[in-house]
C-alpha cells in the first residue's frame, strides 16, 4: 500500500541501463545544455538532437511510447512560453478577428515559442531517460563525483528517501477522511458540507502534515546524532573511473560540441 | 434481520500484483464481537479497508445489509466506523472538537444535532474535557479514545478497529478495553494482543497469507497450540 509513481527508476539490462551512471549523467547535463544554447532557429540541429534522444530511448528499451507520455511533464513549461507569441512583435503571420477583437500571431514570437517547445521537450526526454535508467543511489553518486556539495548530495539523499515516507502519510490521512465521509439516511440531509468548510479541513490536513514532517526531521536528526553524526557528511570513496569511460565520456562530449559548433556556425 | 458484516469469496490484488485476500468468507452476526488475528502482512488491514468500499476487490461485501458499491459508499461509510492504526492519521483537524463533528458535519446534520453528537461521543470515551483541545498535543492513549470518538459521532452500526492497543501503556490499554467492552456495536478488531482477545472476543478469526485459516470459539482455538504456532501467534 505504497505510492510508487514518483520512483521513475525503470530495472532493466539495456546498454543504457549498464552504462556508467557518471557517463549518464554528465552527458545528460551535457545534452540538456546543448539544447538549450541550440540558436532559436537552427531546425536540423533540432531534429539530430531528437534523433539523439529517440536513439537513446530505444536503446534503454523503456519504449518511445512510454518516455513520451512522461514526456507530457514539460507542458506546464510550453505553456508559460506562448505568451510570447502575441508580445514578440515583427511581421504578422496570422491574424484572426473575433468581432471588434483582432488577434496577431507575430512570425518571431512564433518562432521562439516553437523553440522554446522543442528545447524543453528535448531536455525533459533526456531528464527521463537519465531518471529511468539510473538508481537513484548511482546518481546521487554521480553528483558526487561532479562536485556537487556533500551537504546538497546528503539533502538530496534524505529527501528522496523520506519524500515516499510523506506521501505514504497522505494518503492515509486521505482515506482517514475518505472512510468518515458518510452519507445520512435522511433523504433531507445533503452530504459533502460546503465548499468553505471542506477548504478548511482541506487546509487542517495540510498543516498536520506539515507538522508531522518537522517532528520526523527531529526524530531523523536525533537518530543520526545518536549514531555519531557530527555534521559532517562523509560517505564512501567513489568507484574507480575507467580509461574506457573517459573515451566514452570525451567522445559523447566532443559529439555534442560539434552539434553545437554546427548550430552556430552552419554547414 | 441482516447479518452485520457479510463477506463472500472475496479477492484482491495489490497493482503490483502481490495477492493480500484469497477467496474470503465471513459472517458476523449484529453486537457480535470478533477478533481478526493473524501474521503482519497476512492481508487483515486489507481486509478491514473493504469494509467501507476503501479498497474493492472481487467478490461480494455488505455491511449492514447493504452491498458495498459505489453508488452505496456514502451510506456504508456512515454504518460503518472504521478506526484506524496510527491515530494520527485519523485526527486531520485542529481540534478534538472538529476532528469528532467531521462526520456528523459531512452528512450535512443540523449544527444542534452535530453538537449533541460530539457531545455524547466524548462523553462515551470519557474524553469530554477534552473537546477544545489541540489533537496534536495529546498522548497515544488519549488520541485513541478520541479516533474512536470521531467515528462514534457517526453512530454507526459496525465498529472496525485495526490493532487498537498498540504501543498503550498498560493503564491506557487497560482502560481502552474496558471501553470497548462497554460499547454495545458489532466489533471487528484487529489485533495482536492475544491477552485482549481471550478477556473480549468470545470469537476469533485467524488469517494468514490471504485466507482465513480458522474461524470459532475464541477459548477453543486458543487451546490448539500447534494451531497458533502454525500462523505465528502465541498462546497468552
Amino acid at each position: 500500500m505504497h505510492i510508487h509513481f514518483l520512483d521513475s527508476y525503470r530495472p532493466g539490462d539495456s546498454l543504457i541501463h549498464r552504462l556508467e551512471a557518471r557517463i549518464k549523467f554528465i552527458l545528460t547535463i551535457a545534452f540538456i545544455l546543448t539544447t538549450a544554447l541550440t540558436p532559436q532557429d537552427a531546425w536540423p540541429v533540432y531534429l539530430l538532437l531528437l534523433t539523439i534522444v529517440l536513439s537513446v530511448i530505444v536503446l534503454s528499451d523503456l519504449g518511445v511510447g512510454t518516455v513520451l507520455k512522461r514526456a507530457m511533464l514539460a507542458i506546464p513549461f510550453i505553456l508559460a512560453a506562448l505568451p510570447t507569441v502575441f508580445t514578440l512583435k515583427g511581421e504578422v503571420a496570422w491574424q484572426v478577428s473575433l468581432g471588434s477583437l483582432e488577434i496577431r500571431f507575430y512570425q518571431p514570437g512564433l518562432v521562439r515559442f516553437v523553440s522554446i517547445a522543442l528545447k524543453s521537450w528535448l531536455s525533459v526526454q533526456a531528464a527521463i531517460v537519465l531518471a529511468s535508467t539510473t538508481q537513484f543511489t548511482d546518481l546521487l553518486m554521480a553528483m558526487r563525483a561532479v562536485g556537487v556539495p556533500r551537504l546538497m548530495v546528503a539533502i538530496f539523499s534524505l529527501m528522496w528517501r523520506y519524500l515516499f515516507v510523506l506521501a505514504d502519510e497522505a494518503l492515509r490521512l486521505m482515506r482517514a477522511r475518505a472512510a468518515r465521509s458518510g452519507q445520512s439516511d435522511r433523504p433531507d440531509l445533503k452530504p459533502g458540507g460546503n465548499f468553505a468548510w471542506r477548504t478548511r479541513i482541506t487546509g487542517g490536513m495540510a498543516g498536520s502534515l506539515f507538522i508531522r514532517a518537522i517532528e520526523r526531521s527531529d526524530r531523523i536528526y536525533n537518530a543520526m546524532l545518536a549514531r555519531g553524526y557530527d555534521g559532517e557528511v562523509r560517505s564512501r570513496p567513489l568507484p574507480k573511473f575507467e580509461l574506457i569511460h573517459w573515451l566514452m565520456l570525451i567522445g559523447g562530449l566532443l559529439a555534442l560540441v560539434c552539434l553545437l559548433g554546427l548550430a552556430h556556425f552552419g554547414f | 434481520m441482516h447479518h452485520s458484516i457479510e463477506i463472500r469469496h472475496l479477492s484482491f490484488a495489490y497493482p503490483d500484483g502481490h495477492k493480500a485476500l484469497d477467496d474470503v468468507s465471513l459472517k458476523i452476526e449484529p453486537c457480535e464481537k470478533v477478533a481478526l488475528v493473524g501474521p503482519n502482512g497476512a492481508g487483515k488491514s486489507t481486509l478491514i479497508l473493504h469494509l467501507n468500499g476503501i479498497l474493492q476487490g472481487q467478490g461480494e461485501v455488505c455491511v449492514a445489509g447493504l452491498p458495498v458499491t459505489k453508488e452505496n459508499l456514502g451510506k456504508v461509510r456512515a454504518r460503518v466506523g472504521l478506526v484506524f492504526q496510527t491515530p494520527d492519521d485519523q485526527l486531520f483537524s485542529p481540534t478534538v472538537y472538529d476532528d469528532v463533528a467531521f462526520g456528523p458535519l459531512y452528512q450535512g446534520l443540523p449544527i444542534e444535532e452535530v453538537q449533541a453528537r460530539v457531545e455524547e461521543a466524548l462523553e462515551t470515551v470519557h474524553m469530554r474535557a477534552y473537546a477544545h483541545r489541540v489533537s496534536h498535543h495529546l498522548s497515544v492513549g488519549e488520541k485513541k479514545r478520541i479516533a474512536i470518538a470521531t467515528v462514534l459521532s457517526m453512530k454507526p452500526e459496525v465498529l472496525v478497529l485495526d490493532e487498537p492497543t498498540a504501543g498503550l501503556d498498560p493503564r491506557a490499554r487497560r482502560s481502552l478495553i474496558k471501553l470497548l467492552d462497554e460499547l454495545p456495536l458489532t466489533m471487528l478488531v484487529s489485533t495482536h494482543d492475544m491477552y485482549m482477545v481471550r478477556e473480549l472476543f468470545p470469537r476469533m478469526v485467524i488469517m494468514d497469507q490471504g485466507r482465513i485459516v480458522a474461524d470459532g470459539d475464541t477459548q477453543a482455538l486458543m487451546a490448539d497450540e500447534a494451531l497458533l504456532e502454525a500462523h505465528g501467534l502465541e498462546k497468552p
